[in-house]
Protein backbone atom coordinates (compact mmCIF):
# COMPACT_ATOMS: atom_id res chain seq x y z
CA UNK A 1 0.00 0.00 0.00
CA UNK A 2 2.62 2.14 0.67
CA UNK A 3 4.43 1.74 -2.36
CA UNK A 4 0.81 2.94 -4.32
CA UNK A 5 0.92 6.03 -1.85
CA UNK A 6 4.14 7.28 -3.07
CA UNK A 7 4.45 5.80 -6.49
CA UNK A 8 0.89 6.49 -7.84
CA UNK A 9 0.18 5.23 -10.88
CA UNK A 10 1.33 7.39 -14.10
CA UNK A 11 -2.14 7.77 -15.68
CA UNK A 12 -1.68 10.80 -17.85
CA UNK A 13 1.83 9.57 -19.28
CA UNK A 14 2.10 6.93 -21.47
CA UNK A 15 1.51 3.53 -19.93
CA UNK A 16 3.93 0.91 -19.69
CA UNK A 17 4.47 -1.65 -22.27
CA UNK A 18 3.35 -4.73 -19.75
CA UNK A 19 0.02 -2.59 -19.05
CA UNK A 20 -0.45 -1.68 -22.26
CA UNK A 21 -0.20 -5.45 -23.52
CA UNK A 22 -3.07 -6.17 -20.28
CA UNK A 23 -5.24 -4.54 -21.63
CA UNK A 24 -4.80 -5.34 -25.29
CA UNK A 25 -5.60 -9.11 -23.61
CA UNK A 26 -8.09 -7.98 -21.98
CA UNK A 27 -10.30 -6.35 -24.91
CA UNK A 28 -9.18 -8.74 -27.16
CA UNK A 29 -10.53 -12.06 -24.97
CA UNK A 30 -9.96 -14.12 -28.39
CA UNK A 31 -6.53 -13.18 -28.65
CA UNK A 32 -5.94 -14.02 -24.50
CA UNK A 33 -7.59 -17.42 -24.81
CA UNK A 34 -5.27 -18.66 -27.88
CA UNK A 35 -2.33 -17.25 -26.25
CA UNK A 36 -3.09 -19.70 -23.28
CA UNK A 37 -3.74 -22.47 -25.52
CA UNK A 38 -1.19 -22.63 -28.00
CA UNK A 39 1.68 -24.13 -25.61
CA UNK A 40 -0.72 -27.06 -24.42
CA UNK A 41 -2.14 -27.67 -27.63
CA UNK A 42 0.73 -27.74 -29.80
CA UNK A 43 2.48 -30.25 -26.60
CA UNK A 44 -0.78 -32.54 -27.05
CA UNK A 45 -1.78 -32.11 -30.74
CA UNK A 46 1.90 -32.56 -31.63
CA UNK A 47 3.20 -35.26 -29.79
CA UNK A 48 0.13 -36.84 -27.89
CA UNK A 49 -2.67 -37.46 -30.78
CA UNK A 50 0.52 -37.55 -33.56
CA UNK A 51 1.68 -40.01 -31.80
CA UNK A 52 -1.63 -42.08 -31.51
CA UNK A 53 -2.39 -41.44 -35.04
CA UNK A 54 0.74 -42.76 -36.11
CA UNK A 55 0.76 -45.57 -34.31
CA UNK A 56 -2.67 -46.58 -35.54
CA UNK A 57 -1.49 -46.13 -38.89
CA UNK A 58 1.63 -48.60 -38.74
CA UNK A 59 -1.50 -51.34 -37.71
CA UNK A 60 -1.75 -51.28 -40.96
CA UNK A 61 2.03 -51.88 -41.88
CA UNK A 62 3.11 -55.54 -43.41
CA UNK A 63 5.75 -57.06 -40.99
CA UNK A 64 7.75 -60.30 -43.06
CA UNK A 65 7.93 -63.17 -41.51
CA UNK A 66 10.87 -64.10 -42.74
CA UNK A 67 12.75 -61.14 -42.90
CA UNK A 68 11.71 -60.09 -39.64
CA UNK A 69 11.49 -56.46 -40.76
CA UNK A 70 8.64 -54.06 -41.63
CA UNK A 71 7.54 -52.36 -44.75
CA UNK A 72 5.25 -49.46 -45.51
CA UNK A 73 2.81 -51.65 -47.36
CA UNK A 74 -0.39 -51.42 -46.30
CA UNK A 75 -2.10 -54.25 -45.03
CA UNK A 76 -5.63 -55.06 -43.24
CA UNK A 77 -3.99 -58.52 -42.37
CA UNK A 78 -2.69 -57.81 -38.36
CA UNK A 79 -6.45 -56.30 -37.60
CA UNK A 80 -7.35 -59.91 -39.08
CA UNK A 81 -4.50 -61.83 -36.91
CA UNK A 82 -6.61 -60.18 -33.95
CA UNK A 83 -9.02 -63.11 -34.74
CA UNK A 84 -6.85 -65.73 -34.36
CA UNK A 85 -7.73 -69.10 -32.03
CA UNK A 86 -4.19 -67.92 -30.23
CA UNK A 87 -4.99 -64.02 -30.34
CA UNK A 88 -8.75 -64.32 -29.31
CA UNK A 89 -7.40 -66.59 -26.60
CA UNK A 90 -5.15 -63.80 -24.84
CA UNK A 91 -8.12 -61.32 -25.58
CA UNK A 92 -10.90 -63.39 -23.88
CA UNK A 93 -8.51 -64.30 -20.62
CA UNK A 94 -7.84 -60.50 -20.12
CA UNK A 95 -11.36 -59.74 -20.81
CA UNK A 96 -12.22 -62.21 -18.15
CA UNK A 97 -9.94 -61.15 -15.26
CA UNK A 98 -11.20 -57.59 -15.74
CA UNK A 99 -15.02 -58.34 -15.77
CA UNK A 100 -13.95 -60.28 -12.52
CA UNK A 101 -11.89 -57.86 -11.02
CA UNK A 102 -14.31 -55.08 -11.51
CA UNK A 103 -17.43 -57.21 -9.79
CA UNK A 104 -15.00 -58.59 -6.86
CA UNK A 105 -13.38 -55.06 -6.05
CA UNK A 106 -17.47 -53.54 -5.84
CA UNK A 107 -18.01 -56.36 -3.52
CA UNK A 108 -15.19 -55.34 -1.42
CA UNK A 109 -15.25 -52.07 -1.77
CA UNK A 110 -18.80 -51.18 -1.22
CA UNK A 111 -19.39 -52.32 2.72
CA UNK A 112 -15.64 -49.67 3.02
CA UNK A 113 -17.53 -47.02 1.02
CA UNK A 114 -20.88 -47.54 3.21
CA UNK A 115 -19.44 -47.58 6.24
CA UNK A 116 -17.27 -44.47 5.21
CA UNK A 117 -20.30 -42.09 3.62
CA UNK A 118 -23.40 -43.36 6.52
CA UNK A 119 -21.28 -43.87 10.16
CA UNK A 120 -18.19 -41.53 9.86
CA UNK A 121 -17.99 -37.89 10.38
CA UNK A 122 -15.27 -35.46 11.19
CA UNK A 123 -11.98 -37.04 11.85
CA UNK A 124 -12.67 -40.42 11.53
CA UNK A 125 -14.20 -39.86 8.10
CA UNK A 126 -10.91 -37.80 7.01
CA UNK A 127 -8.76 -41.03 8.73
CA UNK A 128 -10.72 -43.18 6.14
CA UNK A 129 -10.57 -40.67 3.09
CA UNK A 130 -6.44 -40.47 3.51
CA UNK A 131 -6.88 -44.41 4.40
CA UNK A 132 -7.99 -45.16 1.48
CA UNK A 133 -5.72 -42.49 -0.50
CA UNK A 134 -2.68 -43.36 0.61
CA UNK A 135 -2.83 -47.06 -0.70
CA UNK A 136 -4.32 -45.59 -4.19
CA UNK A 137 -0.94 -43.43 -4.50
CA UNK A 138 1.63 -45.57 -2.87
CA UNK A 139 3.92 -46.65 -5.61
CA UNK A 140 1.96 -49.26 -7.98
CA UNK A 141 5.16 -51.46 -8.81
CA UNK A 142 6.13 -51.60 -4.78
CA UNK A 143 2.39 -52.72 -4.23
CA UNK A 144 3.31 -55.68 -7.12
CA UNK A 145 6.38 -56.39 -5.58
CA UNK A 146 4.79 -56.53 -1.93
CA UNK A 147 2.50 -59.63 -3.10
CA UNK A 148 5.46 -61.69 -4.53
CA UNK A 149 6.69 -61.46 -1.11
CA UNK A 150 3.04 -62.00 0.66
CA UNK A 151 2.66 -64.75 -1.71
CA UNK A 152 6.01 -66.41 -2.31
CA UNK A 153 6.70 -70.03 -0.83
CA UNK A 154 7.52 -69.61 2.93
CA UNK A 155 5.92 -66.05 2.87
CA UNK A 156 3.77 -64.31 4.73
CA UNK A 157 0.09 -65.62 3.17
CA UNK A 158 1.40 -69.20 3.97
CA UNK A 159 2.07 -68.40 7.58
CA UNK A 160 -1.48 -67.28 8.03
CA UNK A 161 -2.73 -69.70 6.10
CA UNK A 162 -1.19 -72.28 8.22
CA UNK A 163 -1.70 -70.77 11.04
CA UNK A 164 -5.33 -70.07 10.64
CA UNK A 165 -5.87 -73.83 9.62
CA UNK A 166 -7.14 -73.38 6.27
CA UNK A 167 -4.41 -75.14 4.35
CA UNK A 168 -7.64 -77.33 3.08
CA UNK A 169 -9.34 -74.89 1.74
CA UNK A 170 -6.65 -72.84 -0.41
CA UNK A 171 -5.52 -76.48 -1.50
CA UNK A 172 -9.22 -76.82 -2.72
CA UNK A 173 -9.24 -73.65 -4.15
CA UNK A 174 -6.27 -74.21 -5.85
CA UNK A 175 -7.02 -77.81 -7.54
CA UNK A 176 -10.34 -75.61 -9.52
CA UNK A 177 -9.59 -76.07 -12.73
CA UNK A 178 -9.31 -72.65 -14.52
CA UNK A 179 -7.91 -70.74 -11.51
CA UNK A 180 -6.07 -73.17 -9.93
CA UNK A 181 -2.43 -73.68 -9.99
CA UNK A 182 0.56 -74.84 -7.76
CA UNK A 183 1.12 -72.18 -5.47
CA UNK A 184 -0.97 -69.18 -5.13
CA UNK A 185 1.67 -66.83 -6.87
CA UNK A 186 1.59 -69.13 -9.62
CA UNK A 187 -2.57 -69.68 -10.02
CA UNK A 188 -4.78 -67.36 -11.31
CA UNK A 189 -6.43 -66.94 -8.33
CA UNK A 190 -3.19 -64.63 -6.87
CA UNK A 191 -3.33 -62.97 -9.87
CA UNK A 192 -6.78 -62.19 -8.97
CA UNK A 193 -6.37 -61.26 -5.86
CA UNK A 194 -3.60 -59.27 -6.64
CA UNK A 195 -5.21 -57.02 -9.12
CA UNK A 196 -8.29 -56.35 -6.63
CA UNK A 197 -5.73 -55.39 -4.10
CA UNK A 198 -4.29 -52.69 -6.51
CA UNK A 199 -7.45 -51.50 -7.81
CA UNK A 200 -9.32 -51.36 -5.31
CA UNK A 201 -9.30 -48.07 -3.68
CA UNK A 202 -9.93 -46.95 -7.07
CA UNK A 203 -13.41 -48.31 -6.51
CA UNK A 204 -14.11 -47.33 -2.90
CA UNK A 205 -13.64 -43.29 -3.61
CA UNK A 206 -17.01 -43.18 -6.46
CA UNK A 207 -19.00 -45.61 -4.26
CA UNK A 208 -18.74 -43.41 -1.62
CA UNK A 209 -19.30 -39.96 -3.16
CA UNK A 210 -22.19 -41.22 -5.03
CA UNK A 211 -23.31 -42.37 -1.34
CA UNK A 212 -22.20 -39.30 0.21
CA UNK A 213 -24.64 -37.84 -2.71
CA UNK A 214 -27.52 -39.88 -1.31
CA UNK A 215 -30.17 -37.52 0.85
CA UNK A 216 -30.92 -38.72 4.01
CA UNK A 217 -34.58 -37.51 3.39
CA UNK A 218 -35.24 -40.56 0.91
CA UNK A 219 -33.93 -42.94 3.65
CA UNK A 220 -36.29 -41.07 6.18
CA UNK A 221 -38.98 -41.37 3.98
CA UNK A 222 -38.66 -44.71 3.00
CA UNK A 223 -38.37 -45.67 6.68
CA UNK A 224 -41.74 -43.53 7.29
CA UNK A 225 -43.35 -45.06 4.73
CA UNK A 226 -42.70 -48.44 6.43
CA UNK A 227 -40.17 -49.97 4.88
CA UNK A 228 -37.34 -51.75 6.98
CA UNK A 229 -33.91 -51.31 6.72
CA UNK A 230 -32.98 -54.11 4.44
CA UNK A 231 -35.89 -53.51 2.01
CA UNK A 232 -34.28 -49.08 1.81
CA UNK A 233 -30.76 -50.61 1.56
CA UNK A 234 -31.91 -52.90 -1.45
CA UNK A 235 -34.67 -50.54 -2.76
CA UNK A 236 -33.26 -46.96 -1.93
CA UNK A 237 -29.86 -47.17 -1.19
CA UNK A 238 -28.39 -49.50 -3.76
CA UNK A 239 -29.82 -48.72 -6.84
CA UNK A 240 -28.94 -45.13 -6.25
CA UNK A 241 -25.28 -46.37 -5.67
CA UNK A 242 -25.08 -47.64 -9.18
CA UNK A 243 -23.64 -44.90 -10.77
CA UNK A 244 -20.85 -44.61 -8.21
CA UNK A 245 -20.20 -48.68 -8.69
CA UNK A 246 -19.78 -47.98 -12.58
CA UNK A 247 -17.84 -45.10 -12.37
CA UNK A 248 -15.49 -47.54 -9.90
CA UNK A 249 -15.65 -50.07 -12.87
CA UNK A 250 -14.69 -48.04 -15.64
CA UNK A 251 -10.95 -47.62 -13.88
CA UNK A 252 -10.65 -50.91 -12.77
CA UNK A 253 -11.90 -53.06 -16.16
CA UNK A 254 -9.29 -50.50 -17.93
CA UNK A 255 -6.42 -50.70 -15.90
CA UNK A 256 -6.54 -54.55 -16.17
CA UNK A 257 -7.71 -54.30 -19.43
CA UNK A 258 -4.25 -52.42 -19.99
CA UNK A 259 -1.66 -54.50 -17.16
CA UNK A 260 1.54 -56.08 -18.23
CA UNK A 261 3.54 -55.95 -15.07
CA UNK A 262 1.31 -57.76 -12.73
CA UNK A 263 0.61 -60.97 -15.38
CA UNK A 264 4.84 -60.97 -15.85
CA UNK A 265 5.15 -61.15 -12.25
CA UNK A 266 2.30 -63.28 -10.58
CA UNK A 267 0.22 -66.13 -12.04
CA UNK A 268 0.19 -68.69 -14.35
CA UNK A 269 2.16 -68.29 -17.88
CA UNK A 270 -0.01 -67.12 -20.86
CA UNK A 271 -0.13 -63.79 -22.50
CA UNK A 272 -2.34 -60.50 -21.55
CA UNK A 273 -3.47 -58.29 -24.07
CA UNK A 274 -0.40 -55.80 -22.33
CA UNK A 275 1.99 -58.52 -22.06
CA UNK A 276 1.75 -59.65 -26.24
CA UNK A 277 1.55 -56.11 -26.92
CA UNK A 278 4.75 -55.60 -25.02
CA UNK A 279 6.52 -58.47 -26.64
CA UNK A 280 5.17 -58.00 -30.35
CA UNK A 281 7.60 -54.89 -30.25
CA UNK A 282 10.00 -55.57 -28.02
CA UNK A 283 11.59 -59.77 -28.64
CA UNK A 284 9.39 -60.54 -31.51
CA UNK A 285 10.08 -56.21 -33.35
CA UNK A 286 6.65 -56.77 -35.17
CA UNK A 287 5.64 -52.96 -34.38
CA UNK A 288 2.76 -53.44 -37.06
CA UNK A 289 0.78 -56.36 -34.72
CA UNK A 290 1.83 -54.90 -31.53
CA UNK A 291 0.02 -51.39 -33.19
CA UNK A 292 -3.12 -53.72 -33.96
CA UNK A 293 -3.11 -54.78 -30.40
CA UNK A 294 -3.62 -51.54 -29.03
CA UNK A 295 -7.42 -51.13 -30.82
CA UNK A 296 -7.88 -54.18 -28.72
CA UNK A 297 -8.08 -52.28 -25.38
CA UNK A 298 -9.14 -49.11 -26.91
CA UNK A 299 -12.06 -51.08 -28.73
CA UNK A 300 -13.02 -52.84 -25.30
CA UNK A 301 -13.33 -49.80 -23.13
CA UNK A 302 -14.82 -47.52 -25.98
CA UNK A 303 -17.66 -50.64 -25.58
CA UNK A 304 -17.52 -50.31 -21.80
CA UNK A 305 -17.79 -46.87 -21.76
CA UNK A 306 -20.93 -46.55 -23.52
CA UNK A 307 -22.21 -49.26 -21.28
CA UNK A 308 -21.62 -47.71 -18.23
CA UNK A 309 -22.41 -44.42 -19.58
CA UNK A 310 -26.33 -45.30 -19.46
CA UNK A 311 -25.78 -46.62 -15.62
CA UNK A 312 -24.80 -42.92 -15.88
CA UNK A 313 -21.09 -43.74 -14.41
CA UNK A 314 -20.59 -39.86 -16.12
CA UNK A 315 -22.18 -38.35 -13.25
CA UNK A 316 -20.57 -39.93 -10.60
CA UNK A 317 -16.68 -39.31 -11.94
CA UNK B 1 -28.69 -39.87 9.30
CA UNK B 2 -26.20 -41.42 11.95
CA UNK B 3 -29.17 -42.24 14.36
CA UNK B 4 -28.92 -45.16 13.40
CA UNK B 5 -25.41 -47.93 14.59
CA UNK B 6 -23.47 -49.77 12.16
CA UNK B 7 -24.08 -53.69 12.68
CA UNK B 8 -20.53 -55.10 13.74
CA UNK B 9 -20.34 -56.72 10.05
CA UNK B 10 -20.38 -53.55 8.51
CA UNK B 11 -18.03 -52.35 10.82
CA UNK B 12 -15.68 -55.50 10.40
CA UNK B 13 -16.10 -55.17 6.39
CA UNK B 14 -15.31 -51.49 6.59
CA UNK B 15 -12.06 -52.04 8.95
CA UNK B 16 -10.69 -55.10 7.57
CA UNK B 17 -10.77 -53.18 4.05
CA UNK B 18 -8.71 -50.96 5.59
CA UNK B 19 -6.10 -53.56 7.10
CA UNK B 20 -6.58 -55.49 3.50
CA UNK B 21 -5.33 -51.87 2.11
CA UNK B 22 -2.51 -51.40 4.47
CA UNK B 23 -1.18 -54.77 5.03
CA UNK B 24 1.28 -55.58 2.29
CA UNK B 25 2.93 -51.55 2.37
CA UNK B 26 3.69 -52.65 6.18
CA UNK B 27 4.82 -55.73 5.08
CA UNK B 28 7.44 -53.57 2.75
CA UNK B 29 7.99 -51.50 6.06
CA UNK B 30 9.24 -54.69 7.83
CA UNK B 31 11.11 -56.66 5.41
CA UNK B 32 13.39 -53.13 4.79
CA UNK B 33 14.72 -54.05 8.34
CA UNK B 34 15.06 -58.03 8.34
CA UNK B 35 18.26 -59.04 8.98
CA UNK B 36 18.28 -62.51 6.58
CA UNK B 37 19.41 -61.65 3.20
CA UNK B 38 18.08 -64.46 0.91
CA UNK B 39 14.61 -65.85 2.37
CA UNK B 40 11.74 -63.74 3.18
CA UNK B 41 10.53 -65.87 5.89
CA UNK B 42 7.64 -64.90 8.49
CA UNK B 43 7.91 -63.65 11.16
CA UNK B 44 11.16 -61.81 10.70
CA UNK B 45 14.21 -63.27 12.58
CA UNK B 46 15.58 -59.68 13.54
CA UNK B 47 16.01 -56.14 12.69
CA UNK B 48 18.63 -54.49 11.38
CA UNK B 49 19.63 -51.22 9.56
CA UNK B 50 22.16 -52.47 7.79
CA UNK B 51 20.72 -52.95 4.41
CA UNK B 52 20.25 -49.42 4.25
CA UNK B 53 23.87 -48.78 3.77
CA UNK B 54 24.62 -51.50 1.90
CA UNK B 55 21.67 -49.97 -0.81
CA UNK B 56 23.05 -46.18 -0.64
CA UNK B 57 26.71 -47.63 -1.88
CA UNK B 58 25.37 -49.17 -4.80
CA UNK B 59 25.77 -47.13 -7.56
CA UNK B 60 23.41 -48.24 -9.66
CA UNK B 61 20.87 -47.35 -6.97
CA UNK B 62 21.97 -44.27 -6.45
CA UNK B 63 22.33 -43.64 -10.29
CA UNK B 64 18.30 -44.65 -10.86
CA UNK B 65 17.25 -42.43 -8.00
CA UNK B 66 18.95 -39.67 -9.21
CA UNK B 67 17.59 -40.33 -13.03
CA UNK B 68 14.29 -40.85 -11.34
CA UNK B 69 14.49 -37.74 -9.19
CA UNK B 70 15.76 -35.13 -12.35
CA UNK B 71 12.93 -36.89 -14.56
CA UNK B 72 10.13 -36.52 -11.90
CA UNK B 73 11.45 -33.02 -11.22
CA UNK B 74 11.71 -31.31 -15.29
CA UNK B 75 8.20 -33.40 -16.38
CA UNK B 76 6.53 -32.09 -13.18
CA UNK B 77 7.34 -28.21 -14.33
CA UNK B 78 6.69 -28.75 -17.92
CA UNK B 79 3.01 -30.11 -16.24
CA UNK B 80 2.93 -27.29 -14.02
CA UNK B 81 2.93 -24.56 -17.16
CA UNK B 82 0.82 -26.67 -19.44
CA UNK B 83 -1.65 -27.76 -16.81
CA UNK B 84 -1.78 -23.93 -15.53
CA UNK B 85 -2.38 -22.67 -19.27
CA UNK B 86 -4.72 -25.07 -20.04
CA UNK B 87 -6.97 -24.79 -16.78
CA UNK B 88 -7.03 -20.64 -17.44
CA UNK B 89 -8.12 -21.19 -20.62
CA UNK B 90 -10.52 -23.46 -19.89
CA UNK B 91 -12.38 -22.68 -16.45
CA UNK B 92 -14.39 -19.94 -17.48
CA UNK B 93 -15.08 -19.46 -21.00
CA UNK B 94 -17.07 -21.49 -22.92
CA UNK B 95 -15.88 -21.70 -26.93
CA UNK B 96 -16.18 -24.34 -29.75
CA UNK B 97 -13.93 -27.55 -28.91
CA UNK B 98 -14.14 -26.97 -25.29
CA UNK B 99 -14.70 -30.30 -24.44
CA UNK B 100 -12.50 -31.76 -26.99
CA UNK B 101 -9.72 -30.19 -25.35
CA UNK B 102 -10.55 -31.33 -22.32
CA UNK B 103 -11.31 -34.49 -23.12
CA UNK B 104 -7.64 -34.43 -24.91
CA UNK B 105 -5.96 -33.71 -21.85
CA UNK B 106 -7.62 -36.74 -19.90
CA UNK B 107 -6.73 -39.54 -22.72
CA UNK B 108 -3.01 -40.12 -21.74
CA UNK B 109 -4.77 -41.19 -18.20
CA UNK B 110 -7.46 -42.89 -19.23
CA UNK B 111 -6.17 -44.88 -21.99
CA UNK B 112 -4.28 -47.75 -20.99
CA UNK B 113 -0.33 -47.04 -20.20
CA UNK B 114 0.94 -49.56 -22.79
CA UNK B 115 -1.19 -47.27 -25.44
CA UNK B 116 -0.05 -44.01 -24.93
CA UNK B 117 3.63 -45.98 -24.50
CA UNK B 118 3.99 -48.37 -27.63
CA UNK B 119 2.54 -44.44 -29.49
CA UNK B 120 5.06 -42.62 -28.00
CA UNK B 121 7.95 -45.49 -29.01
CA UNK B 122 6.53 -45.62 -32.54
CA UNK B 123 6.87 -41.71 -32.89
CA UNK B 124 10.13 -41.50 -31.68
CA UNK B 125 11.55 -44.06 -33.09
CA UNK B 126 9.95 -42.70 -36.90
CA UNK B 127 11.38 -39.25 -35.95
CA UNK B 128 15.04 -40.81 -35.12
CA UNK B 129 14.60 -39.99 -31.88
CA UNK B 130 17.10 -42.43 -29.72
CA UNK B 131 15.16 -43.22 -26.48
CA UNK B 132 16.87 -41.74 -23.28
CA UNK B 133 15.99 -39.49 -20.69
CA UNK B 134 14.19 -36.88 -22.99
CA UNK B 135 12.00 -39.51 -24.19
CA UNK B 136 10.76 -40.26 -20.63
CA UNK B 137 10.16 -36.64 -19.63
CA UNK B 138 8.46 -36.08 -22.75
CA UNK B 139 6.17 -39.37 -22.04
CA UNK B 140 5.59 -38.47 -18.13
CA UNK B 141 4.97 -34.72 -18.46
CA UNK B 142 2.09 -35.71 -21.24
CA UNK B 143 0.14 -37.51 -18.35
CA UNK B 144 0.78 -35.62 -15.52
CA UNK B 145 -0.80 -32.58 -16.81
CA UNK B 146 -3.95 -33.85 -16.10
CA UNK B 147 -3.40 -33.52 -12.49
CA UNK B 148 -1.88 -30.12 -12.26
CA UNK B 149 -4.76 -28.59 -14.48
CA UNK B 150 -7.21 -31.09 -12.32
CA UNK B 151 -6.14 -29.19 -9.20
CA UNK B 152 -6.13 -25.94 -10.53
CA UNK B 153 -9.00 -25.65 -12.50
CA UNK B 154 -11.21 -26.87 -9.41
CA UNK B 155 -9.45 -23.80 -7.48
CA UNK B 156 -9.94 -21.04 -10.57
CA UNK B 157 -13.63 -22.19 -10.08
CA UNK B 158 -13.57 -20.98 -6.42
CA UNK B 159 -11.68 -18.13 -7.34
CA UNK B 160 -13.70 -14.81 -7.96
CA UNK B 161 -13.25 -13.58 -11.33
CA UNK B 162 -14.47 -9.89 -9.94
CA UNK B 163 -10.79 -9.90 -8.08
CA UNK B 164 -8.80 -9.94 -10.99
CA UNK B 165 -10.84 -7.22 -12.68
CA UNK B 166 -10.42 -5.18 -9.26
CA UNK B 167 -6.57 -5.10 -9.55
CA UNK B 168 -6.63 -4.01 -13.30
CA UNK B 169 -9.03 -0.99 -12.52
CA UNK B 170 -6.76 -0.59 -9.62
CA UNK B 171 -3.80 0.43 -12.22
CA UNK B 172 -2.07 -3.27 -11.84
CA UNK B 173 -0.40 -4.42 -15.06
CA UNK B 174 -0.89 -7.99 -16.05
CA UNK B 175 2.38 -9.61 -14.28
CA UNK B 176 1.19 -7.46 -11.14
CA UNK B 177 -2.47 -8.61 -11.08
CA UNK B 178 -0.71 -12.46 -11.81
CA UNK B 179 2.10 -12.17 -8.97
CA UNK B 180 -0.21 -10.55 -6.35
CA UNK B 181 -3.66 -11.85 -6.88
CA UNK B 182 -3.52 -14.80 -8.67
CA UNK B 183 -0.29 -17.08 -7.88
CA UNK B 184 -1.20 -16.22 -3.84
CA UNK B 185 -5.01 -17.25 -4.37
CA UNK B 186 -3.47 -20.43 -6.70
CA UNK B 187 -0.34 -21.65 -4.90
CA UNK B 188 -1.37 -24.49 -2.23
CA UNK B 189 -3.43 -26.08 -5.49
CA UNK B 190 0.07 -25.39 -7.95
CA UNK B 191 1.93 -26.70 -5.09
CA UNK B 192 -0.71 -29.93 -4.43
CA UNK B 193 -0.28 -30.47 -8.15
CA UNK B 194 3.27 -30.40 -8.65
CA UNK B 195 3.08 -32.79 -5.71
CA UNK B 196 0.93 -35.48 -6.93
CA UNK B 197 2.26 -34.74 -10.84
CA UNK B 198 5.92 -35.80 -8.97
CA UNK B 199 4.44 -38.38 -7.28
CA UNK B 200 2.77 -40.18 -10.12
CA UNK B 201 5.78 -39.45 -12.70
CA UNK B 202 8.40 -40.73 -9.65
CA UNK B 203 6.54 -43.83 -10.33
CA UNK B 204 5.81 -44.69 -13.60
CA UNK B 205 6.55 -47.44 -15.00
CA UNK B 206 4.06 -48.90 -18.17
CA UNK B 207 4.31 -46.01 -20.10
CA UNK B 208 8.72 -45.40 -18.74
CA UNK B 209 9.39 -49.68 -19.84
CA UNK B 210 8.14 -48.25 -23.98
CA UNK B 211 10.33 -45.13 -23.42
CA UNK B 212 13.24 -45.66 -21.75
CA UNK B 213 15.90 -47.15 -23.66
CA UNK B 214 18.93 -48.27 -22.31
CA UNK B 215 18.17 -45.54 -19.08
CA UNK B 216 16.80 -47.58 -15.35
CA UNK B 217 14.56 -45.14 -13.66
CA UNK B 218 13.84 -46.61 -9.99
CA UNK B 219 10.84 -48.49 -11.01
CA UNK B 220 12.59 -50.26 -13.81
CA UNK B 221 15.27 -50.91 -11.63
CA UNK B 222 13.33 -52.85 -9.03
CA UNK B 223 11.54 -55.12 -11.57
CA UNK B 224 14.93 -56.02 -12.81
CA UNK B 225 15.33 -56.55 -9.24
CA UNK B 226 12.49 -59.08 -9.17
CA UNK B 227 14.52 -61.57 -11.20
CA UNK B 228 17.64 -61.29 -8.74
CA UNK B 229 16.82 -63.23 -5.72
CA UNK B 230 20.32 -62.48 -4.59
CA UNK B 231 19.78 -58.97 -3.66
CA UNK B 232 16.61 -59.25 -2.13
CA UNK B 233 17.40 -57.05 0.86
CA UNK B 234 18.07 -53.94 -0.96
CA UNK B 235 15.33 -54.35 -2.90
CA UNK B 236 13.17 -54.21 -0.19
CA UNK B 237 15.22 -50.87 1.20
CA UNK B 238 14.79 -49.11 -2.47
CA UNK B 239 10.71 -50.76 -2.17
CA UNK B 240 10.44 -48.85 1.15
CA UNK B 241 11.94 -45.42 -0.11
CA UNK B 242 10.14 -45.38 -3.44
CA UNK B 243 6.63 -45.99 -1.27
CA UNK B 244 7.54 -43.05 1.06
CA UNK B 245 8.03 -40.79 -1.97
CA UNK B 246 4.92 -42.12 -3.45
CA UNK B 247 2.74 -41.76 -0.26
CA UNK B 248 4.23 -38.58 1.36
CA UNK B 249 2.83 -35.99 -1.13
CA UNK B 250 -0.50 -37.61 -1.30
CA UNK B 251 -0.78 -36.50 2.38
CA UNK B 252 1.04 -32.68 1.68
CA UNK B 253 -1.65 -32.27 -1.48
CA UNK B 254 -4.72 -33.36 1.37
CA UNK B 255 -3.91 -30.69 3.29
CA UNK B 256 -3.14 -28.43 1.21
CA UNK B 257 -6.34 -28.55 -0.77
CA UNK B 258 -8.96 -30.02 2.00
CA UNK B 259 -12.34 -28.13 2.40
CA UNK B 260 -12.58 -27.34 -1.25
CA UNK B 261 -15.68 -29.12 -2.90
CA UNK B 262 -13.16 -31.41 -4.95
CA UNK B 263 -9.86 -32.45 -2.54
CA UNK B 264 -6.32 -33.78 -4.85
CA UNK B 265 -6.19 -36.88 -5.97
CA UNK B 266 -9.65 -38.08 -6.05
CA UNK B 267 -9.77 -38.28 -9.50
CA UNK B 268 -7.95 -41.12 -9.88
CA UNK B 269 -3.82 -41.59 -11.77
Amino acid sequence: MIQTLTQPPALSATPSPLRRFANLLYRRPNLYLSLLLIPPLLWFGAIYLGSLLGLLWQGFYTFDDFSMTVTPDLTMANFAALFNPANFDVIQRTVLMAIAVSIASAVVAFPIAYYMARYTTGKTKAFFYIAVMMPMWASYIVKAYAWTLLLAKGGVAQWFVQHLGLEPLLQWLLGMPGIGGSTLSTSALGRFLVFVYIWLPFMILPIQASLERLPPSLLQASADLGAKPRQTFMQVTLPLSIPGIAAGSIFTFSLTLGDFIVPQLIGPPGYFIGSMVYAQQGAIGNMPMAAAFTLVPIVLIAIYLSIVKRLGAFDAL
Amino acid sequence: MHSEKASIGLKLAAWGGLVFLHFPILIIFLYAFNTQDAAFSFPPQGFTLKWFSVAFSRADVLESIKLSLEIACVATLIALFLGTLASAALYRRDFFGKDGISLMLILPIALPGIVTGLALLAAFKALGIEPGMFTIIVGHATFCVVIVYNNVIARLRRTSHSLIEASMDLGADGWQTFRYIILPNLGSALLAGGMLAFALSFDEIIVTTFTAGHERTLPIWLLNQLSRPRDVPVTNVVAMLVMLVTMLPILGAYYLTRGGESVAGSGGK
